[in-house]
């Protein structure tokens, strides 16, 4: 079994696998039953200053499903914790205690203002954790009260509040961030230089899951009404990766260590962020989904894996696919490859040939030969889009190497490129 | 055997109580609730060119309308379906789908199990009637009239067709009841909740069609009179005639026609007043066969067991029709022929079967072979089949092997008379029933009004 144990801005968990702050760490009674299911960490849910805690409506999520597929993006309107700090930060010792195995990390959003910081700096500190996550990211309510994304959206602040943390604790600072940016890398350099052990990613997007077309308002409803919220699950996993690779393979933030976070729902979906450089993988929607028991599957799903592919630690394999992401003006142009039907598994469903006849390069000849539906590829045609390969339901249509004999040559070297710097 | 001697005939109404009569009876499929209609819809691939539409008598759009239930729009979905069949809602119960659709989807080949095309069909034109939705109009009055004879599904599905294209259409029907074999002879459990009657109201809610039932022609109308006070004809007369066993005895009463004991059933209003016997002996292998044997058993009789003269393959019912019956207790002899019934009114009577086999050139013999079984009631459900005699009296179309001559327009040899449905060679389904009313209707609206105005409703 590959030693699965991994650590992130100096935060040491005994496998990849934490629970992002959120409803599943909300209270003692949650993460016991996690760390009782193998998960390696938590973020317990963020925390607010002491005094009345927040109030949360009802109903609070929204989710698109598709097919019989539930829940492939969840979006909700919820505040931070709504229990009082005190409470919170007793059970967090408590917790911490009983298992001092497992990371401990505390998410903390308070006012922009110094002392505020000071204050629950000092609370969290007395729960000996092993360090805390700064919510720059929450998109919906607290960004309105100038929290949250809010924050998370100003660089600036972003590298204000984070230098305030590390000049007035010793834990450990990982500054989570907010996808509903332009461009990751201007607060991802911020937390870098304000001095953060590494970077939480992604939050939650901006969304409306749905409109109510009888209510003519959006999901989730409230008596009539509704906000935007934040989105995640499945279908955010696509983008968090995008960010963690800019992240990753960009020089100025290049090494940051990256808690990542995002979508992901097995073994295989966090072996993904860890080959981008991830030092350890949070999860909210799947276990909101399923429960906590799909972390034994994500356990000996990744360890198996890794027995195979001979890594005996989690560095063998951490941002291993950083190098090969690259500008598109780097791909070989000469690199070929054409669509090919194994006919053997052909349903004759016809949709490679529809899709490539109507919307891309009428590569695929529809024919019946003694009344048999027959699909086949008109190699000269095919441009190696790969979108048959895609909508083939029974997963029949590869993509060949064609053999053309020709040399690695990039856009930039491309006679066809008007720039190129091809000699002529 | 002296009179004295004679069993007397055990036939009894009532053998199950009104509760688990009313379960026996209850829909054969549940439909699908909309979750499980969602669900099932998702598992289409929405196929280019799919064969399941080809496989389709009318040629039904099925990856649109299930594609349509995906997305929730069910009523779509259902003028999808009625767009190219009618009576959408009864083919959805009672099409042998594993032989038609659900054959060919291309599912069968990857996970062995079709989508349920039939089910999903139900859900949608459901969907539609609930919604008490008219998605027709009727184009401008032509002034033309057309009469059809006999309110079968192939006299129906011609009306609406050529009502929706303006002319003024009257069906003529022999019996009290329009709908045809929907009405009297399809089994009860697969068209609860009188959905005939409900699609036949729908169907008439177009407008511009009239039913005269009680006029059957050959009786009270001849084809000559229909000709010459109409612009154009159309015969949807169906199988009136029952094929014989040909035995002596065949004509005590405890031997029926299992058309009119279904046809009888059909239209009780309180399933507990249907005498059925104790021992039940079918004898035939097509539908007709099955659903007696199945009803009888469901109505409580002991003992059901169907008789037919051929194995299973070459039984006209399908696949899941012989399982069902199976499952529902009828025992299946194959490979056995009457050969003699001994009885009298009133009495129990012995059927007396010869067991058969193929000869050296594949025809059916006897090898001699016999043994007996008791029954209070027997059905004949050998095969009906085309009453040619109404036709009858001036210019008769031409008829051929005991079914009216058409071309591919269901045009008969008589000028301006077309036919469809099983009174013509065919597969005698409802379903191609319904496609030869359609397709003669369109022919029949091109002679009315020309080549050239024709622009096709749909
Ligand atoms: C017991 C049984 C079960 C069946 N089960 C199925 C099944 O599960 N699935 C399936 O697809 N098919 C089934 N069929 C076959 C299906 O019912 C027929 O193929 C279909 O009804 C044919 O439609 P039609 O309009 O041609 O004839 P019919 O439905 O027979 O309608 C003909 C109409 O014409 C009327 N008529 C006849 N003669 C005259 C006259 N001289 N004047 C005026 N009116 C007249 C009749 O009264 C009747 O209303 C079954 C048939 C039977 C008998
Ligand atoms: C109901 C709900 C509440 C959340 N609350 C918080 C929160 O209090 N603090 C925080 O940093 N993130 C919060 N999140 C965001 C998650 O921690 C996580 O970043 C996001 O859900 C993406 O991960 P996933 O795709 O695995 O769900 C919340 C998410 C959900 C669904
Ligand atoms: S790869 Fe693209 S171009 Fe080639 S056959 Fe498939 S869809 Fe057509």
């Amino acid at each position: 079994m590959a030693d699965l144990s991994t650590s992130v801005g100096g935060i040491k968990s005994p496998n990849p696998f934490w629970l992002a702050s959120a409803p599943p760490t909300d209270k003692e009674y949650n993460v016991v039953r996690a760390f009782k299911a193998g998960w390696g960490g938590v973020v317990w849910k963020t925390l607010g200053e002491a005094g009345p805690p927040v109030v949360n409506v009802s109903s609070r999520y929204g989710a698109v499903h598709i097919g019989e597929q539930r829940i492939f993006g969840l979006n909700n309107i919820e505040l931070i914790t709504d229990r009082p700090l005190e409470v919170n930060l007793r059970e967090i010792k408590q917790v911490k205690k009983d298992w001092p195995d497992r990371a401990m990390v505390v998410s903390l959003m308070v006012p922009c203002e110094e002392d505020a910081w000071i204050k629950i700096l000092k609370e969290v500190e007395d729960t000996e954790c092993d360090g805390i996550e700064l919510n720059f990211g929450c998109p919906h309510g607290m960004s309105e009260r100038g929290m949250g994304a809010a924050v998370g959206q100003v660089p600036e602040y972003v590298e204000m509040v984070t230098r305030w943390c590390k000049s007035h604790t010793n834990m450990p600072v990982l500054v989570k961030l907010t996808p509903n940016v332009t461009s990751i890398l201007g607060p991802a350099q911020a937390a870098k230089s304000g001095g953060g052990d590494g970077v939480s990613l992604i939050n939650t997007v901006n969304s409306i899951t749905s409109i109510d077309l009888d209510l003519m308002a959006p999901t989730p409803t409230v008596d009539g009404k509704g906000s935007h919220g934040g989105y995640c699950g499945p279908a955010v996993k696509p983008m968090a990766l995008h960010m963690c690779a800019e992240i990753a393979r960009n020089a100025g933030t290049a090494g940051l260590p990256m808690s990542a976070i995002g979508g992901i729902s097995n073994w295989r979906d966090a072996a993904e962020f860890i080959a981008l450089g991830a030092g350890t993988t949070q999860v909210c929607t799947a276990v909101m989904h399923y429960g906590f028991k799909i972390v034994e599957d994500m356990i000996d799903g990744l360890s198996d894996w890794m027995d195979q592919k001979g890594y005996a630690k989690i560095s063998d394999f951490q941002g291993m696919a950083v190098p090969n992401i690259t500008d598109w003006q780097n791909l070989n142009m000469n690199y070929e490859i054409v669509a090919e039907i194994e006919q053997t598994k052909c349903v004759k469903c016809g949709l490679c040939h529809i899709v490539c006849e109507d919307t891309s390069h009428q590569a695929i000849s529809a024919e019946k030969i003694k009344g048999e539906r027959r699909y086949e590829v008109i190699d000269k045609e095919c441009v190696g889009c790969n979108l048959c390969m895609h909508v083939c339901p029974e997963n029949c249509i590869t993509m060949r190497k064609v053999d053309n004999g020709k040399d690695y040559m990039n856009w930039t070297q491309d006679p066809r490129n008007p720039f190129s710097n091809a000699a002529e | 055997m002296g009179k004295s001697m004679a069993e007397t005939r055990d036939v009894a109404a009532g053998r199950c109580t009104a509760p688990a009569l009313a379960e026996a009876f209850a829909d054969l499929h549940a439909p699908l609730t909309e979750q499980q209609a969602y669900n099932e819809s998702s598992r289409c691939f929405y196929c280019h060119d799919a064969p399941c539409l080809e496989a389709c008598p009318t040629g039904i759009d099925i990856p649109g309308f299930i594609r349509r239930i995906a997305t929730g729009n069910a009523t779509g979905a259902g003028r999808t379906i009625l767009d190219s069949n009618i009576m959408g809602a009864t083919c959805a119960r009672v099409c042998p789908v594993e032989e038609l659709c659900e054959e060919v989807c291309v599912r069968n080949t990857g996970d062995h199990k079709p989508v349920t095309i039939a089910q999903l069909q139900r859900f949608a034109t459901d969907a539609l009637f609930d919604a008490n939705m008219q998605p027709y109009a009727r184009a401008a009055e032509t002034g033309k009239k057309v009469a059809i004879v006999g309110a079968g599904p192939a006299g129906l599905a011609c009306a609406h067709r050529l009502a929706r294209y303006g002319h003024d259409v009257v069906v003529y029907e022999a019996r009290a009841k329009a709908g045809g074999l929907n009405e009297y002879g399809l089994a009860a459990y697969k068209m609860p909740d009188n959905i005939a009657q409900r699609e036949i109201d729908f169907i008439l809610s177009v407008g511009g069609i009239t039913i005269e039932t009680g006029k059957a022609l050959g009786k009270e109308l001849s084809l000559d009179q229909l000709t010459s006070d109409h612009d154009a004809v159309f015969l949807g007369l169906g199988l009136s005639a029952v094929n014989a066993l040909g035995l002596d005895g065949e004509n005590v009463d405890a031997v029926e026609d299992a058309v009119d004991y279904i046809s009888d059933l059909r239209q009780a209003v309180d399933l507990s007043a249907v005498a059925v016997g104790r021992r039940v002996v079918v004898i035939g292998g097509g539908n007709t066969a099955i659903d007696a044997a199945v009803q009888a058993k469901r109505l409580g009789a002991e003992d059901v067991t169907l008789v037919y003269r051929r194995g299973p393959e070459q039984m006209g019912a399908t696949d899941f029709e012989q399982d069902l019956a199976q499952t529902n207790g009828v025992i299946i002899r194959h490979w056995a022929m009457p050969v003699a019934i001994k009885g009298e009114n009133g009495s129990a009577v012995e059927m007396t079967f010869e067991a058969t086999q193929l000869d050296g050139n594949g025809r059916l013999e006897g090898t001699g072979a016999r043994f007996t079984l008791m029954a209070d009631q027997v059905f004949k459900a050998i095969g009906q089949a085309f009453d040619a005699a109404p036709l009858g009296g001036g210019a008769a179309p031409e008829v051929s092997d005991g079914r009216i001559v058409v071309d591919e327009n269901g045009k008969t040899s008589v000028n301006g008379v077309y036919a469809g449905g099983d009174c013509v060679a065919g597969q005698d389904l409802t379903v191609s029933a319904v496609e030869d009313g359609k397709v003669a209707a369109e022919a029949i609206h091109l002679e009315l009004s020309g080549q050239n105005s024709n622009k096709g409703v749909s």
